[in-house]
C-alpha cells in the first residue's frame, strides 16, 4: 500500500499493463534456463538444432526425454497452483488461502500414497496419477457434502480442514502400517514433492486435467471482483453464487488433482505467488488470475533450476526448495503489517 | 421509470416467519424510508425486494414482471442494492470499487468501454467522491467511504436504488449529505427505498415512511402522518414528543415506556 502514494495514477496504469507481458518474457526465460541447465549444459543453439531435429542426438535424447518434459511439467504444475491460489484467495477473500486449504492437495496425495502403498504403481504407471486425481474428486464431493448450502466462505474452510486432516491421517496411517523402511521412504519422498526424472507420459497425464483446471477457474473472473463485495453484494450485481463455487471447486479439484498426481505435494506456491503478485496489480481478485498463473509457472520452474544447481549428497527435493522460499516472503509481510519496514 | 410492488409477501428465514402478509407499490420519482426497531425485518424486507431471498408467500414483482423469474443480470441492472455495513474485502481504488457497479452490465471478458466509464465517472461525480478516485477506498473516513460506496451503488444506472442503513455511524453532516443525495436521486426520477434509523431525517427528507414492527406493515405514508406520539410508543415502545417544524415532524424520543 505505500507504493501506491509514491508513483502518480498513470504511471501505476502502466505498470500494470506490463505486467503480463513481463511476466511472459520471464516465463520463456525460465523455460529457456530449465532447457539448458543441468549435468550437461546445452546452449540455444543446441537446444534450438536438436528441437528442430537436426543432427545431434545426445542433445536430442537430453532434451526430449529429460528436460522438454521437466520443464513443461514445471511450468504447467507451477502455473495451476499460481492460479488456484489467486483464484481461492479472491473465492473466500482471504489472503492466507491456497489449495491445501479444501482439502485438494492432501486428498490428491493421499489417493497417490494409497497406489504407492499397495504397489499399484508397479502395475501400470499411470495407477498413481490417476489415483491422485480421482480421490481429489472424492475429496471436492465431500467437501461439498459438509458445507452444505451456505454460501459463507467460513463453512467452506471448516469443511476443507476437515476434509485436509482426514486425508492427512490417512497419510500418516499409510506410513504407519507400511511394511518396511523402504516402502516409507518411497511415500515420504513422493510426498516432498519433485519434478525430477519426468517422462511425456507424465506431460499428457497432466496436461488435460491442468487444462480443464485453468478453464474452469478463468471463466467469469469478474464474479471474484463482485465477491469483494460480500455476498450479498455479490449477488445484488447478477452474480450466481453457487453456480460460481461449483465451477471453481470443480477447477480446483481437477486442475490441482492433476498438478499434484505428477509432482507430489508441492506447497506454498498456491500461497506466496499471488502475494507477490498482488502489490503490482490494481488488487482486484480478477487482476490477479493470469499474472499468478505466469508468476506460479516462472516461481516453480525457477525453484526447481535451483535444485538441480544446489550440489546435495542426495537430491534436493523441489518441495522442500518452495518452503523455504514462502519463508521470506512471509517474513517480509509481517514486517510490513507491523510497521517494520 | 422502474415500479416495485410486492403483494401479500411473507417470507421464511429458516423455521422463522419474519415477514407477514406485506402488500406496498413503491412508485419512481419518490424517497421511501423504512423504519421500525431493530430485529423488525426492515433488511429483509429490503433483500426480498431486491431478489436475494425468496417470497415463502407472496409476490414481489418488477414493473409487473415476477422478480423471481427475472435472470439474476436483468434483476442487477434494474435494482441497484447497498447492503447493510458493506465492507470492502481488497484495498481497491475509489474508481475501481464504483467500476464494481458496472458488472452487471459487461460480459465475462469484455472491456469497460466508453459507456461504462462514463456512468462511473457520473456517479462518482454524483456522489461527491471524484477528487478521491485515485484514494484506496479501505483507508477513507467514514463520511467518505459511504459516499464511495453509495457512488458505486449509482454506477449500477439503475432506475431503483435501495439501500440499508446508508447512514450508520456517519456525523450529522455527513447523514445530511447522504440523505440528499438519496433526495437527488428520486427527483432524477428513480424509485429510492432507504432503511433508516434517524427519524427526524426519515422526517425532513423522505416523501414517505414505512413503519415495519414485528414483521407486519403497521404505517405507510408521509412522514407527518405516520411518526406520531403513538407510533413512538406502539412501534418502538418509547414516550416522546412529536412537533411539527416547518411542516415536517420533529421527533424527540424521551423514556422507555412503560405503559
Amino acid at each position: 500500500m505505500q507504493s501506491l502514494s509514491t508513483s502518480s495514477p498513470s504511471t501505476q496504469r502502466a505498470r500494470h499493463r506490463a505486467l503480463i507481458p513481463l511476466l511472459g518474457l520471464a516465463v520463456a526465460f525460465v523455460a529457456l534456463g530449465s532447457m539448458s541447465l543441468g549435468p550437461v549444459s546445452l546452449g540455444l543453439g543446441r537446444i534450438v538444432g536438436a528441437l528442430a531435429g537436426h543432427d545431434d542426438p545426445v542433445a536430442r535424447a537430453i532434451l526430449l526425454q529429460l528436460r522438454l518434459p521437466r520443464t513443461l511439467i514445471g511450468l504447467m504444475v507451477g502455473a495451476m497452483l499460481g492460479l488456484s491460489g489467486a483464484v481461492l484467495q479472491g473465492y473466500l477473500r482471504n489472503p492466507l488461502a491456497e489449495p491445501s486449504v479444501l482439502g485438494a492437495s492432501n486428498a490428491s496425495a493421499l489417493g497417490a500414497v494409497i497406489a504407492l502403498y499397495f504397489g499399484l504403481s508397479e502395475w501400470h504407471p499411470a495407477l498413481l496419477p490417476l489415483m491422485a486425481i480421482l480421490s481429489g474428486l472424492l475429496a471436492i464431493a465431500l467437501l461439498f457434502a459438509l458445507a452444505g448450502r451456505s454460501e459463507s466462505p467460513l463453512s467452506l474452510i471448516l469443511a476443507g480442514i476437515a476434509v485436509s486432516t482426514l486425508a492427512g491421517a490417512g497419510i500418516s496411517l499409510a506410513l504407519n502400517l507400511s511394511p518396511n523402511p523402504f516402502a516409507a521412504m518411497e511415500i515420504m519422498s513422493w510426498l516432498l514433492g519433485s519434478i525430477e526424472n519426468r517422462a511425456m507420459q507424465h506431460v499428457w497425464i497432466a496436461l488435460p486435467c491442468i487444462a480443464v483446471g485453468v478453464t474452469l477457474l478463468l471463466i467469469d473472473p469478474r464474479a471474484l471482483d463482485a465477491l469483494s463485495l460480500g455476498e450479498d453484494g455479490a449477488r445484488s450485481l447478477g452474480v450466481d453464487l453457487r453456480r460460481t463455487r461449483r465451477r471453481l471447486m470443480l477447477g480446483v479439484a481437477i486442475g490441482v488433482g492433476g498438478a499434484v498426481a505428477v509432482s507430489g505435494a508441492i506447497g506454498f506456491v498456491g500461497l506466496i505467488v499471488p502475494h507477490l503478485i498482488r502489490p503490482l496489480t490494481d488488487r482486484s481478485p480478477s487482476a490477479l488470475l493470469i499474472p499468478s498463473l505466469l508468476g506460479g509457472a516462472v516461481l516453480l520452474t525457477g525453484a526447481d533450476i535451483l535444485v538441480r544447481l544446489i550440489p546435495t549428497d542426495a537430491e534436493l527435493k523441489l518441495g522442500v526448495v518452495t518452503a523455504f522460499l514462502g519463508v521470506p516472503v512471509f517474513l517480509f509481510y509481517l514486517l510490513r503489517e507491523r510497521r517494520l519496514w | 421509470m422502474v415500479t416495485i410492488s410486492t403483494e401479500n409477501l411473507s417470507v421464511r428465514l429458516g423455521r422463522r416467519d419474519v415477514l407477514h402478509g406485506i402488500s406496498a407499490r413503491f412508485e419512481p420519482g419518490t424517497l421511501i424510508g423504512v423504519i421500525g426497531p431493530n430485529g423488525a425485518g426492515k433488511s429483509t424486507l429490503v433483500r426480498a425486494l431486491v431478489g436475494l431471498i425468496d417470497p415463502h408467500e407472496g409476490t414481489v414483482t418488477l414493473d409487473g414482471h415476477d422478480l423471481a423469474q427475472l435472470p439474476a443480470r436483468e434483476r442487477a441492472r434494474r435494482v441497484a442494492y447497498l447492503p447493510q455495513g458493506q465492507t470492502l474485502h481488497w484495498p481497491l481504488t475509489v474508481e475501481r470499487l464504483v467500476a464494481l457497479g458496472r458488472l452487471p452490465h459487461l460480459g465475462p471478458i469484455s472491456r469497460i468501454s466508453e459507456e461504462d466509464q462514463a456512468a462511473i465517472e457520473e456517479a462518482m461525480a454524483r456522489a461527491d467522491v471524484s477528487h478521491l478516485a485515485e484514494r484506496v477506498a479501505t483507508e477513507l473516513s467514514g463520511g467518505e467511504r459511504a459516499r464511495a460506496l453509495l457512488a458505486r451503488a449509482l454506477a449500477v444506472g439503475a432506475k431503483a436504488l435501495v439501500v440499508d442503513e446508508p447512514l450508520a455511524s456517519l456525523d450529522p453532516g455527513h447523514q445530511i449529505d447522504v440523505m440528499e443525495m438519496l433526495v437527488r436521486e428520486a427527483q432524477g426520477g428513480a424509485m429510492v427505498l432507504a432503511v433508516l434509523h434517524d427519524l427526524n431525517l426519515a422526517a425532513r427528507h423522505c416523501d414517505r415512511l414505512l413503519v415495519i414492527d414485528n414483521g407486519r406493515l403497521v404505517a405507510d405514508g408521509p412522514p407527518a402522518e405516520v411518526l406520531t406520539e403513538e407510533t413512538l410508543r406502539t412501534v418502538y415502545g418509547v414516550t416522546g414528543y412529536s412537533r411539527m417544524l416547518d411542516d415536517v415532524p420533529l421527533v424527540v424520543p424521551l423514556t422507555r415506556w412503560r405503559g
